[in-house]
């Protein structure tokens, strides 16, 4: 028993962190995310393959690093925390477990080859978003069609886009007909791919938005050392202290539940999916509490477009009811802790 | 990261969990705030002791298993599932033997340790005055140094156990003139000593489960003092880091009514589900206990690797302390108009365990620092937010 990361995943989240500092900086994303149709920078694009994360979890015998859902967890905090848009984790994370499942060697090799060198976009339409992110520009689109799996490119749907509250979505009504000539994978097949796939995505969700807290609860925390009243720094005054702390017991008790999903994702587990929504529902709960209290610390500046946090509170927003909302996760957890001879109490955590 | 138990904790728990099925007592013991059921838990205490069960993460020529922080938690969690008693003596077992192993010298952990590991002497702490609450540097009562004595006057409050514990362990002012932090002596000494009054308080559900403590000219030995004079609040909040951190209220307690109220939940849902909000409490509740348990197997992953527990102890004061508040509070509302019901109402049978609960919940975001303090401690020590 030992539920601790090991020393590489630690310094391998540490890189990626550092990369982002430097990269992902808030002014960089907004110019981005305020100026340019896609919302995309390809230039970010590249120097994040060049770290290794679009090949991360392409199986090595493809080219890629072949790393599991307990590498992830951990960056993918790190990418909520920067406010990374949603096209990176949903390709290459969610995306690739999707391609990297199927049975097609040629289909596999291409785009996997393809993912690995940074050279495609994929997006994903699954009935839980009704709207698909980032479809305008993605490469292939990966779409459910009755539990089959299809693949088409832009031009083969139609798209209508749908601006969000969140800048950094670009979100579009995708329409299609699926056909022969679409279908990559049968239903049969497919069922357990998207399952893993709704899974893996709730479980990227839940970490960045863990990260989004973290993010929120740093910038609260630094906003009320330097914003002073009545000749203090606001954040001497406990009314302030306790917005702070709240969110950091939030996060300390997300976090494992979150960390304990990734471990059943990627070593399998009869309650997969309770796990991977009560990881969901605690880290969504972090990052809300934390887009209010942070708000309410900095006063009438977190109500402007100006201050950084709301480009982070947004994201929280949106994500909230990406990848399911919080009715299909409180659903999905309350079918296993209900059950009629369910194992809970002392003793059946592990 | 492994989430298995090896071949090992496993043999651990089967053993452990043989021994629990037959000798925890088939009907619960009377309270221990009342002299009969105290006298009852002080016995049970004993007979755990005689396998190493009082302490088991203590070493074994102290009288325990030596086992470690994973142990730790295999056992709590059979201890909990089996329904046994609960600890008279763990303000000294949890909270004072760790500052003890710490701090004290070879010799008082030889003479205090084993009988407090069989509860041949049972331990109340004495932090509280009543000026000295939340702020407890205030604190005033005295250890005047004589020779080879110290004499001790004043007054402590709010003291768990104390009616009928054997010992005190607290905090006095060593040096006369000294202020807040400095000048402060921890110091031990048996409750029976002249000079020693107690006088019980009773608590919301009418028991003596605290105290107050007068002190008028008791002399103790100085070789009672633990570390040195003048050091008392640096092992003071040693001991209050074991009180907030793991040792207190292992995630087996929670689970334990959390899983508790999923069936009472379960026996009355024709009447509950009439109110969504009864079945997402119920949920949230569950969940919120599997965190805690998952927080902790991840501190103990952290503390077995060397690390060292920090200002997240306070982080778990007050998620436990607000975790046990909401799941009684659910479960009054899911038992409705019988909630109200005494223990021992003939209408209260099968019930009796919730409104106990629910009384002793309240006491949690009070006792060990209450959580506006542990809100103060996360912000200025965990998140560097300025001092007032």
């Amino acid at each position: 028993m030992d539920f601790s990361f090991d020393d590489q995943q630690i310094q391998f989240r540490d890189a990626v962190r550092s990369f982002l500092v430097v990269q992902a900086a808030p002014e960089l994303l907004r110019e981005h995310w305020e100026t340019t149709d896609s919302g995309r920078s390809p230039e970010l694009r590249q120097k994040i393959t060049e770290q290794g994360l679009t090949a991360l979890s392409v199986p090595e015998a493809y080219g890629g690093l072949g790393q599991g859902d307990l590498d992830w967890v951990l960056l993918l905090q790190e990418v909520g925390y920067h406010g990374i848009p949603d096209s990176l984790s949903d390709a290459a994370y969610v995306g690739i477990g999707i391609v990297a499942a199927l049975d097609d060697e040629a289909f596999k090799s291409e785009w996997l080859g393809r993912m690995c060198e940074g050279k495609a976009r994929l997006a994903i339409s699954h009935p839980l978003n009704p709207l698909v992110h980032d479809a305008q520009i993605a490469d292939l689109i990966l779409l459910w069609h009755n539990d089959e799996i299809h693949a088409a490119t832009p031009d083969q749907v139609s798209l209508e886009l749908n601006p969000s509250i969140d800048a950094s979505r670009r979100l579009y009504k995708l329409t299609w007909t699926p056909s022969d000539a679409t279908r990559i994978c049968d239903a049969q097949r497919g069922q357990a791919i998207w399952a893993q796939a709704v899974n893996r995505a709730a479980v990227s969700v839940a970490a960045q938005m863990v990260g989004l807290a973290q993010r929120m609860l740093d910038l609260g925390v630094d906003y009320s050392a330097q914003r002073k009243q009545f000749g203090k720094p606001i954040g001497s005054f406990q009314a302030i202290k306790h917005h702070m702390a709240d969110i950091a017991v939030k996060i300390e008790f997300a976090r494992p539940v979150l960390h304990r999903a990734a471990y059943a994702l990627q070593h399998g587990d009869a309650q997969l999916e309770a796990k991977v929504s009560h990881a969901r529902l605690a880290c969504a709960e972090a990052a809300l509490l934390a887009a209010r209290n942070a708000m309410q610390t900095h006063g009438a500046m977190g109500y402007t477009w100006e201050a950084d946090l709301q480009m982070f509170m947004k994201r929280a927003w949106a994500l909230e009811s990406f990848w399911g909302d919080r009715l299909f996760h409180k659903q999905r957890v309350a079918q296993s802790l209900f059950a009629e001879g369910a194992s809970i109490g002392p003793g059946t955590t592990f | 990261m492994d989430l298995n138990y090896t071949q090992g904790q496993q043999q651990f728990r089967a053993t452990v969990r043989a021994w629990l099925e037959a000798n925890v007592p088939a009907e619960p013991l009377p309270s221990f705030d009342t002299a009969e059921g105290f006298a009852a838990h002080r016995s049970w205490e004993a007979k755990l002791a005689s396998q190493g069960y009082s302490a088991v993460t203590w070493p074994k020529a102290l009288g325990g298993l030596g086992a470690d922080l994973i142990q730790w938690l295999i056992f709590e969690e059979e201890y909990w599932r089996a329904g046994a008693p609960g600890r008279v003596n763990q303000n000294g077992i949890f909270l004072l033997a760790p500052t003890l192993m710490e701090y004290g010298t070879a010799e008082q952990k030889a003479r205090f340790l084993p009988p407090m590991a069989t509860s041949e002497d049972t331990w109340a702490q004495g932090w509280s005055e009543p000026g000295a609450g939340s702020d407890m540097a205030a604190i005033r009562s005295s250890a005047r140094r004589e020779g080879d004595e110290f004499v001790i006057n004043g007054q402590k409050i709010w003291s768990t156990r104390a009616v009928y514990a054997d010992w005190l362990f607290g905090l006095f002012r060593s040096e006369s003139g000294s202020s807040r932090h400095h000048g402060l002596s921890f110091i031990l000494m048996p409750l029976d000593l002249p000079g020693i009054t107690v006088r019980p308080i009773r608590q919301l559900n009418g028991l003596p489960g605290f105290a107050e403590i007068f002190f008028d000219d008791v002399r103790v030995p100085a070789s009672n003092l633990l570390g040195g004079e003048g050091e008392g609040w640096r092992i003071a909040m040693a001991t209050a880091g074991f009180e907030r951190g793991l040792m207190l209220r292992s995630p087996a307690r929670f689970q334990k009514t959390a899983a508790d109220l999923v069936a009472l939940y379960q026996a009355n849902r024709e009447r509950c589900d009439g109110d969504p909000a009864i079945r997402d409490a119920v949920m949230k509740c569950w969940m919120d206990a599997e965190a805690y348990t998952l927080a902790t197997y991840a501190t103990a992953s952290r503390l077995a690797k060397g690390a060292k527990i920090g200002a997240e102890a306070s982080t778990n004061k007050i998620f436990w302390s607000e975790l046990d508040v909401k799941m009684h509070e659910t479960a009054m509302s899911i038992l409705g108009a019988r909630a109200e019901l005494m223990p021992h109402a003939p209408q209260a049978e099968g019930i009796a365990q919730w409104l106990d609960g629910f009384l002793f919940s309240l006491a949690g975001p009070i006792y060990a620092g209450t959580n506006e303090i542990q809100r103060n401690i996360i912000a200025e020590r965990m998140l560097g937010m300025p001092r007032a």
